[in-house]
């Protein structure tokens, strides 16, 4: 989180308590500060304030996103459509919906090619089908990096009056704002934001409509009132982020692009994901023979504080769905994440220090499993 | 044509692929290696790991239950896992134990 959304979010806890829904004087001043906050965010994504839904996490818009817009097209049918690589919470709910009405034919998962990128003739041919509700395709992949061609995907939906719903969790503030969508989530975390605040962009235009009793909370999109200090500090983050975002971007790529060179240097490493068409600031590799746990550990033992997609790092003991989908090693997985500058001044100088340290950490961890002659 | 097996039940990840590519390395060219393992992550790796270093995946087949020919012992202890044939090819290349970079740029399957 930036500091400046801290001062923020301290600041607004004190002027922002009170139920934005009171007539009081206190209400009326959490309201404007809701509203405030609303618009800055309208605003940052080209869209009206009576699009935008504050709700308690990423993950949540996003699942708002797709059950509105089932919901909305239920008359064309209740198929939905998602490319392979997309967060959890479009696929477990898309399988489950499935699941429930027990009809396999309901959900449909689109390949990506090795780098990750969806396949647009099955995502076409997927659209195509007639009673499909929605297609969801993110902007980015957050753990891979790769971008999504939205516009041509965009484009495609349009042709087959599907809607198309774009995760934009990785991407906001990092990237420039997606244009070609017709819902929108994104999670106030990717732009220097707090967590524990998600966004919902319904454009007027969308048929969309939420499931359940009628709500009068945030445009009627949710039933759970948002924390107004949490909004206004994730707005005073999106003004700053977008406000350095250009330069910003330059030295997350350039940082990328060192580490890319010097993690391809390694023996029997591979870099995941597209090596241009990317997010600027994730670094992804896999290396053969190395417990991706281990690795992490050993990492975070350097100080390093560093993601995986590496089955015995998750919960479930299931590789990462993403680095499944692309056909690549999934043990010994490493994700680098690089901060904002804001958050990280040393940015530079631990780029360096990870260069420096990796090889050595990598060997240890091979030299447990006595795999390093392989 | 030499076949050999690899048996890396119960081991989890990456253990299947190293005792691969521990028979790998030392099985002469053309020679045909079973492996069998129980891990999820297997399912992905063995194939990306006959990727990078130019092996060739035969087959991948689950096994479940007491269907199988000729498997060893022990099946009943794991009533479903995923048996691969793997092709140590004719002509091994120098770089196959030592050179990453064209395993690598082997990426085109």
């Amino acid at each position: 989180m930036l500091p400046a959304a801290r001062t923020t979010l301290m600041a607004a806890l004190d002027a922002g308590w009170a139920d934005p829904r009171r007539l009081y004087a206190e209400g009326r001043a959490a309201r404007a500060l809701l509203d405030q906050a609303r618009e800055v965010l309208a605003q940052g994504l080209g869209v009206r304030p009576a699009e935008v839904s504050f709700l308690p996490s990423g993950p949540a818009a996003l699942r708002a996103g797709l059950e509105g817009l089932r919901y909305g097209g239920r008359r064309h049918g209740a198929r939905m459509v998602a490319s392979a690589v997309e967060h959890s919470t479009i696929l477990t709910t898309g399988r489950y919906h499935a699941a429930m009405a027990q009809d396999p034919s309901l959900w449909a998962e689109v390949p990506v090619d090795r780098l990750g990128r969806v396949d647009l003739s099955a995502l076409e041919q997927a659209v195509a089908i007639p009673g499909t509700a929605l297609a969801a395709v993110q902007s980015a992949n957050g753990e891979i990096g790769t971008r999504q061609p939205l516009q041509r995907a965009h484009a495609l939906c349009l042709a087959h009056d599907v809607p198309l719903l774009v995760d934009a969790m990785a991407s906001l503030g990092r990237d420039p704002t997606p244009e070609h969508f017709d819902v929108l989530a994104g999670d106030a975390r990717s732009w220097g934001g707090p967590s524990g605040l998600g966004v919902l962009i319904v454009p007027e235009r969308t048929r969309w409509r939420r499931p359940g009793p009628v709500s009068d909370v945030e445009h009627g999109r949710t039933d759970v009132e948002p924390m107004v200090a949490l909004a206004l500090s994730a707005a005073e983050a999106w003004r700053q982020t977008q406000a350095t975002r250009e330069d910003q971007s330059a030295v997350s790529s350039a940082l990328v692009r060192r580490l890319r060179v010097a993690v391809s240097g390694l023996h029997d490493v591979e870099v995941v994901g597209d090596p241009h068409d990317r997010l600027p600031h994730v670094l992804t590799f896999s290396a053969l023979y190395v417990d991706g746990e281990a690795l992490v550990v050993e990492l975070d033992r350097r100080g390093f504080a560093v993601g995986s997609g590496s089955a015995c790092t998750s919960s479930t003991l299931e590789p990462s769905h993403v680095l499944a989908a692309l056909g690549v090693l999934t043990h010994g997985n490493v994700r680098v994440t690089l901060p904002l500058a804001a958050i990280a001044p040393s940015l530079d100088d631990d780029v360096s220090r990870f260069i420096a340290e990796l090889p050595d950490a990598i060997t240890t961890v091979r030299a447990h499993l006595g795999a390093c002659d392989l | 044509m030499r076949t050999i097996e690899v048996d890396a039940r119960g081991l989890s990840c990456p253990l299947p692929v190293i005792r691969l590519a521990e028979a790998a390395r030392d099985a002469p060219a053309n020679t045909r290696i079973v492996v069998l393992a129980t891990d999820p992550a297997a399912r992905h790796d063995i194939p990306a790991w006959c990727r990078m270093r130019n092996h060739e995946l035969h087959e991948m087949t689950e096994v479940a239950g007491a269907s199988g020919t000729g498997e060893p012992a022990g099946q009943s202890t794991y009533p479903t896992y995923l048996r691969f044939l793997v092709l140590v090819p004719p002509q091994r290349s120098k770089a196959a134990g030592t050179g990453s970079g064209s395993a690598r740029s082997s990426a085109p399957t």
